[in-house]
């Protein structure tokens, strides 16, 4: 088009509408955006406050009934009573046990993860950071069920790490360390630290995820600066990386302990008899039928994660969002 | 005396890209150095060179007579003031300030001491309690530059500082600055793409192109005499002017360039000098800039307000005094 032509030949300065239902909607949700975002929100807010949350409160009252020893039906009447069969010694036992597994596996996760995510956070580009994305993405591909059993097959006494560890004429490393107690056993595949091994392998991803995520977002000339005002790594790591950080590994840990205080499969399929609160859960729902001692030790690890997050609030971990 | 900084034949490739090449380059103590030059020509990776975040790929550097290279950012007494301030942003303006000084191992009274007395120095006294994210650029501005001068640095390196910042704050922190620099009498390396801002704070500029060091000289130097066409372009757009037209003029053929506010501009009718066409006429408060075209050549004058201006388009006569032309060393 010639300058001429732009002259002679003005466009309207107001465009007609385009007419139609979908004309007017649009017309609707600009001079009303208030409209469209209740449109938007209505549907999940319906499915988190009465599916989700309404159960939620539905296994907290179930939690404050109790069960008839003889009959075995569920008393519904109010009381603690439940809560108290909570700190039977075999209670606080698998309780005690849940808690201390989730620690350790949010730990080891969390020292496991971050030099991934750093790595993918700030020298993976292009083709390895695709690399990266489906070598953490591509477990969570495959079935969580066939990925135990997988591992149950490398813990054996039979298995491949056994076999490797022969070879390598490093046999001793691994009976030494079955013998302990505690965390030993007859074979890694019937030991705690078999079920360890499993839950890390299992939930690193929901780690690496956030952590990369929140190094991605600490700005390359923080580091440099850091280091150009005097710090060694190590205090550049302490000072600056691990506090920007912090925010992710708190979500990421979220994900570990949560995720490991209620599972009851591992430990089913790999570990020893003694119990998980997941299995807890699972066994006095089940075979035992008691729904209200069921439904406290589910309120357990609400609980937990409720007091970790205020300390991690307390600690500061939010601050740097 | 031993120079601040001593690049030797110094340069740094990034794959076949030679953002530094082999550049010899002396500041002296006490200096304030500007650096100089385009985006991509090299001045930023010199300084980052200085500060030790990249390592030569050939030639050497010394700071201070001593050799840099291998040597890491943390154990060189160099400090940086970011183009974008680099604050910490989960830190208050105090620790920020004390951070040079927290991860050297001063106790807390005595480092929050010596970051307040920092922040008065840049006039922002009792900010300490700020996070950065509460600042304004130019506040943001003067704490970077506390948290680098708290640790008393032997060469402080500035990158663009003031890019960010809008004209009237830039001025000011020009003057800030500069009589910062005069009253520490810390060596100052300061980059800009600004000729302007270089030319008016430092005692000596380089011009930069390429990963070259095109000139270095006093801003008198490097404004009244430009060595190349590109110095004389880039610095304060002067006209260049081909050999052919220099020799009418000067008997030499050489190129040569005349500064925009040395061309008279006067009515055809008025005698003798280049005949041209004024083109078109912009307003800039204190002077006007004409763009004129010489038969072909395209020159640039700058004439005071209140001068009488022919209309656009209209036929006029230039004149210029002789020694105004400056004659380049750069070949015809």
């Amino acid at each position: 088009m010639t300058i001429a032509a732009l002259n002679s030949n003005p466009t309207p300065a107001i465009l007609p509408g385009s007419g139609g239902v979908r004309g007017a909607l649009s017309d609707l949700f600009w001079r009303k955006p208030k409209v469209l975002l209740l449109l938007m929100l209505l549907p999940p807010v319906l499915w988190l406050g009465i599916v989700y949350i309404g159960s939620l409160f539905a296994l907290l009252a179930q939690s404050f009934f109790s069960i008839d020893e003889f009959s075995g039906l569920i008393n519904r009447e109010f009381t603690l009573k439940t809560y108290a069969d909570l700190f039977q010694a075999a209670n606080l036992d698998i309780i005690l046990r849940t808690v201390t597994m989730a620690a350790l596996v949010t730990l080891a996760s969390a020292v496991v993860a971050f030099p991934i995510a750093y790595y993918a956070a700030r020298y993976a580009r292009g083709r390895w950071k695709a690399l990266f994305y489906l070598g953490i993405m591509l477990p969570l591909w495959s079935s969580y069920l066939v990925k135990i059993y997988a591992w149950k097959l490398i813990l054996a006494k039979e298995g491949i790490l056994t076999w490797l560890l022969a070879k390598l004429h490093l046999s001793w490393v691994l009976d030494a360390w079955l013998s302990l107690p505690v965390v030993g056993g007859n074979s890694l595949s019937v030991s705690f630290t078999g079920t360890f091994i499993v839950f890390v392998y299992v939930w690193l991803p929901f780690m690496i995820l956030p952590v990369q995520a929140a190094l991605e977002r600490v700005p390359g000339n923080l580091v440099e600066a850091s280091s150009d005002l005097g710090a060694s790594p190590g205090q550049t790591f302490r000072n600056v990386l691990f506090p920007l950080a912090l925010p992710g590994i708190v979500a990421g840990s979220i994900f570990t302990f949560s995720l490991t205080l209620g599972d009851y499969i591992i430990p089913q399929i790999i570990g020893t008899s003694r119990l998980f609160i997941g299995q807890a859960v699972y066994s006095q729902q089940g075979t035992a039928g008691n729904i209200p001692l069921a439904a406290a030790f589910t309120v357990v690890p609400i609980v937990i994660m409720g007091f970790y997050l205020w300390g991690a609030k307390r600690m500061g971990a939010f601050d740097a969002l | 005396m031993t120079s601040a900084v001593s690049f030797q034949k110094a340069s740094r490739y990034f794959g076949s890209v030679r953002a530094v090449d082999a550049v010899d380059l002396e500041i002296a103590p006490g200096e304030f150095f500007a650096m100089l030059g385009p985006s991509g020509s090299g001045k930023t990776t010199c300084l980052r060179l200085i500060a030790g975040f990249e390592q030569p790929t050939s030639g050497s550097i010394s700071i201070f007579g001593e050799r840099a290279e291998g040597v890491p950012p943390y154990r060189r007494n160099v400090n940086t003031v970011f183009q974008d301030y680099a604050l910490f942003p989960h830190l208050n303006v105090l620790d920020n300030v004390a951070y040079g000084l927290m991860v050297k191992g001063a106790g807390k009274a005595e480092r929050h001491k010596a970051a307040e007395e920092a922040l008065a120095l840049v006039r922002l006294p009792g900010y300490g309690a700020r996070r950065p994210g509460q600042l304004s650029g130019g506040q943001r501005q003067r704490v970077a530059l506390a948290r680098a001068l708290v640790n008393q640095p032997r060469v402080l390196l500035l990158d663009e500082p003031l890019g960010a910042l809008d004209l009237k704050l830039r001025e000011n922190m020009q003057e800030e600055l500069k009589s910062l620099q005069k009253a520490l009498g810390i060596t100052f390396v300061f980059v800009t793409h600004d000729q302007g801002e270089a030319l008016s704070m430092a005692d000596r500029v380089a011009v930069f192109n390429d990963g070259k060091i095109m000139q270095i000289g006093t801003p008198e130097d490097i404004y009244q005499r430009p060595k190349t066409r590109f110095v004389a372009d880039f610095v304060g757009s002067s006209n260049v002017l081909p050999p052919d037209f220099v020799q009418r003029y000067s008997g030499q053929h050489r190129w040569g360039s005349l500064r925009p506010e040395s061309i008279r501009v006067g009515r055809a009718a008025s005698g003798e000098g280049v005949s041209a066409r004024l083109v078109s006429t912009n307003y800039l408060g204190a002077t006007t800039k004409l763009a004129l075209d010489a038969d072909g050549l395209r020159l640039h004058a700058i004439v005071p307000v209140g001068t009488a201006l022919p209309g656009e388009g209209e036929a006029v006569v230039l004149t210029f005094n002789r020694e105004h032309l400056h004659l380049m060393d750069e070949p015809a």
